[in-house]
């Protein structure tokens, strides 16, 4: 408020801004609204808040629990409502004329919202010609221009139209009558708007068997005899032929441990059966649970970088993980990784053994602890043992890191030292395996 | 069989599936274009509202409602005896775009019984999209259903006409979906469900990628139709929500249909278990609600007699009242009869004023359920908070017109 010193003074007019004058753009937006509305006051309340916002108080819009605010953002919900039902129940007809077919339709809008509205069915409908007559206005498109013109009557649209009758079959149809909820009905489509709505005829009628219908169902229902089941098989994950691919078949099914339920699928290994070099890792992630397939996320990024630089073709080389589930905490909207336990790299490893009885690698690469603990059946600490051969049961093994080990480090430096490292170990695996 | 007959048997064979979104899409138009027609501008538009309440915004169709499948839930399945018909490419074009042009609707919904096989069923759903986009320049809402593996590369085609792509995941378990759907799979569903977030991420992230349904997928269950509580059943969707960053899961209540399965004999629909579980998704997903935090009764089921917030406001009165004036965001939001807008509306205000309990009826929320859970400038419920009890069922509504 202005501030006045003496109380007897005569008010002075208050500085008149000398041409423009600025108010947020969020209040024009506003303003631009709320004068479509019918209230005879809306001149007045949306000049003083104008005034106001002019006077000093910018940010007089945040205050919704100021009356005047509250009152022109309320005429501007009205008007909002009203050009959201236009869009939603305006139904044009079909009138063929000869330069070709127009469509017409009678609207009898609340508020003046006929030429805030009509660009909208401009983008709609621009490549047809069309008419919107209301009481107040009407608009033409001839695929080209717009024009507004005087209010019509309802007598310029014909009633009927060629799809009606489908519209008002549809309507009928998508219609459960063991659903009925009239009111959600009349709160969203309230009765003014039924007479120009071609399917409001079939309303009645569908409210008034609704009932019976559905106790016919429940208290009478026609029941048809189970039938002899044909089971088709379900369709399996695309698979490889022989005997990896019949393992990765049984594996898809899997039920050992409660991994299953909550993940997409099993994640079994991929490469070829005779390869010289496996992978191990720990479990797929979210994103090798999604595609499927092992090492495809963010890890499996880094690890096919460091292959490459190793000299190592990935193509040849079989790569698995310790637990065939992904192990997550859901998180919100995410999907957190959750360390499997003993217990579940112990159960899974009946398919890791049976991998790697078939494949026969040289040499296996554990990559990480968990990998390690299915392989070597102990706890080990990688810092200590990675990076030289390990005698296992068929060939050689060598620890090392696990790429995601290495997504996490939080400085650089660390990071370029260990992925370096990471590359040697792979190439002592190369060398071990005789290639490289 | 003419049209007529045809558009009757197979909207009312679509009439179960609940999704009906149009919203959250690209924004295209018409204007400046030779041929063609429609436009999406974010935000759906719901054209007309049946009896039952809900929204009609496409045309929710099936291409055909034969099945080779055998869902005891389902009105379609193999051994049920409705009548069968079979929409042609032709006429489902013809239909979408008359009605689109009639401002009846904002696109198609179409869906289709399983033909010979998935790939088959697919290919038939495509043609229509393909022929509505690229014959027709149809510019409209497009959801088509998807058929669990189908192939790869007629999942890229669908998702390059559709806005949005759904599967069903039917049933809240596996045992569930075995037992009343023995052909479908739970582990193909579920696959399917994963192929399609890692196109819809790829085409999000990556500008060069190909175009694959921009308003994302959505799925459905039968809420009532097996034993499962409401825990499995939310229990379900929150991990849906993660794993496959699903725009909406829709809860079916299991409804009577006229040719029912003898082992699933038809009930009235559990249609207030299935509002409860609506409010709960939305205390999950907008809300800031974890799952061990609803108030599940030892059923495991949500009170069927209150909604979830209030429930779980009642079970934790030492959490209130809560200041209007000084709470943070997460507090405001778990008070029973504070929306999310509400919430930001009041934050807004609060810089400007200390609120008084009036102000509640301005911002038009409900002062009388409010009172007893918040503090204002003038306002503390005192023990007002202890008497608040749990309401009763209200008596159904009578359909009188």
């Amino acid at each position: 408020m202005r501030e006045t010193t003496d109380l007897f003074a005569e008010p002075a007019e208050p500085d008149m801004p000398a041409g423009a004058f600025s108010v947020p753009r969020s209040l024009v937006a506003l303003a631009e609204t709320a004068i479509l509305h019918r209230d005879p006051e809306r001149f007045a309340l949306l000049y003083t808040l104008i005034w106001r916002a002019f006077r000093g108080e910018k940010h007089i819009l945040e205050d919704a629990a100021d009356p005047l605010v509250r009152r022109v953002q309320l005429l501007a919900a009205n008007v909002r409502r009203d050009i959201h039902k236009m869009r939603a129940f305006l139904r044009f007809r079909e009138v063929e004329e000869p330069e070709g077919t127009r469509h017409v339709a009678w609207f009898e809008p609340e508020y003046f919202i006929v030429e805030a509205n009509a660009p909208f069915f401009v983008r709609r409908f621009a490549t047809m010609r069309w008419s919107i007559l209301t009481p107040y206005r009407s608009a033409h498109w001839d695929g080209e221009t717009l024009r507004l013109g005087p209010g019509a009557s309802p007598a310029e649209v014909p009633d009927d139209d060629r799809l009606a009758e489908y519209w008002r079959t549809y309507f009928s149809a998508i219609f459960n009558p063991a659903r009925l909820k009239l009111s959600a009905m009349l709160s969203e489509m309230p009765k003014k708007y039924w007479r120009n709505l071609p399917e409001a005829e079939a309303i009645p009628d569908l409210v008034r068997a609704a009932r019976a219908r559905t106790d016919r169902m429940i208290e009478a229902p026609v029941l048809s005899p189970p039938r002899p089941t044909r089971r088709t098989a379900p369709p399996m994950p695309p698979t490889v032929p022989g005997a990896l691919g019949a393992l990765a078949r049984e594996a898809a099914s899997c039920r050992l441990c409660p991994l299953w339920t909550r993940a997409t699928q099993t994640v079994f290994g991929e490469g070829p059966g005779d390869a010289r070099l496996m992978l191990v890792g720990e479990q797929p992630g979210d994103q090798e649970d999604l595609a499927g397939r092992p090492f495809v996320g963010p890890a499996g990024q880094v690890l096919d970088r460091a292959l490459t630089e190793a000299g190592i073709d990935r193509n040849h080389v079989y790569v698995t993980n310790a637990v065939k589930h992904f192990k997550f905490e859901p998180r919100g909207k995410r999907r957190i990784h959750a360390t499997p336990d003993r217990a579940e790299i112990e159960v899974c490893r009946t398919w890791l053994d049976r991998e790697r009885a078939l494949v026969q690698p040289a040499v296996t690469v554990l990559l990480g602890a968990s990998a390690a603990r299915a392989v070597l059946g102990r706890a080990v600490t990688i810092s200590r043992e990675r990076g030289r051969p390990l005698p296992l049961a068929g060939g050689r093994g060598i620890i090392t890191v696990h790429p995601s080990y290495l997504l996490r480090l939080p400085d650089e430096s660390a990071k370029a030292r260990e992925y370096a490292a990471f590359v040697e170990d792979l190439q002592a695996a190369l060398r071990l395996a005789g290639g490289g | 069989m003419d049209v007529l007959r045809k558009l009757e048997i197979l909207a009312d064979a679509a009439k179960y599936d609940a999704s009906c979104a149009s919203s959250g899409t690209e924004r295209r138009h018409s204007l400046g274009a030779g041929s063609g027609v429609g436009s999406t501008e974010g935000m759906g538009i719901c054209h007309a509202y049946a009896p039952d309440g809900r929204c009609i915004s496409l045309l929710k169709i099936l291409l055909t409602n034969a099945c080779i499948y055998d869902c005891a839930y389902c009105i379609n399945r193999r051994s049920s005896n409705v009548p069968r018909a079979r929409f042609s490419v032709e006429e489902i074009v013809s239909l979408t775009l008359g009605f689109y042009r009639r401002n009846c609707i904002e696109g198609l919904f179409l869906s289709s019984g399983i033909i010979r096989n998935p790939d088959y069923t697919m290919e038939q759903v495509i043609a229509v999209a393909r022929s509505l986009r690229e014959t027709h320049g149809f510019r409209g809402y497009i959801h088509l259903k998807t058929i669990p593996d189908a192939s790869s590369d007629l999942l890229a085609e669908a998702g390059k006409y559709a806005d949005r792509l759904s599967i069903n995941v039917e049933l809240p378990t596996e045992r569930s979906l075995a037992a009343l759907a023995p052909e479908k799979d739970a582990g193909g569903i579920r696959r399917s469900m994963g192929r399609m977030r890692l196109r819809i991420d790829e085409a999000r992230a990556e500008r060069r990628a190909p175009r694959f349904a921009p308003a994302g997928q959505s799925t459905q269950m039968i809420v009532g139709a097996d034993s499962s509580t409401d825990q499995t059943i939310l229990s379900l969707s929150t991990n849906l929500y993660g794993a496959y960053g699903l725009r909406r899961v829709y809860y079916s209540a299991f409804s009577p249909i006229p040719d029912a399965a003898s082992h699933l004999p038809p009930v009235p629909a559990p249609l207030i278990r299935e509002h409860r579980l609506y409010q709960a998704d939305w205390l999950l997903r907008f809300y800031g609600f974890d799952l061990d935090e609803l108030p599940l009764e030892a059923s495991g089921n949500l009170p069927l007699t209150h909604d979830p917030k209030l429930a779980w406001a009642l079970a934790n009165r030492g959490l209130f009242p809560v200041d209007l004036n000084t709470a943070p965001r997460e507090r405001l939001l778990r008070v029973p009869g504070l929306g999310v807008r509400s919430v930001t509306r009041l934050i807004a205000a609060r810089r400007h004023r200390r609120l008084r309990i009036d102000d509640l009826a301005r911002f038009r929320l409900p002062v009388a359920k409010l009172a007893p859970f918040v503090c204002a400038a003038d306002h503390h419920p005192g023990s007002g908070l202890d008497r608040v009890r749990a309401p009763v069922l209200e008596p159904e509504q009578l359909a009188l017109l």
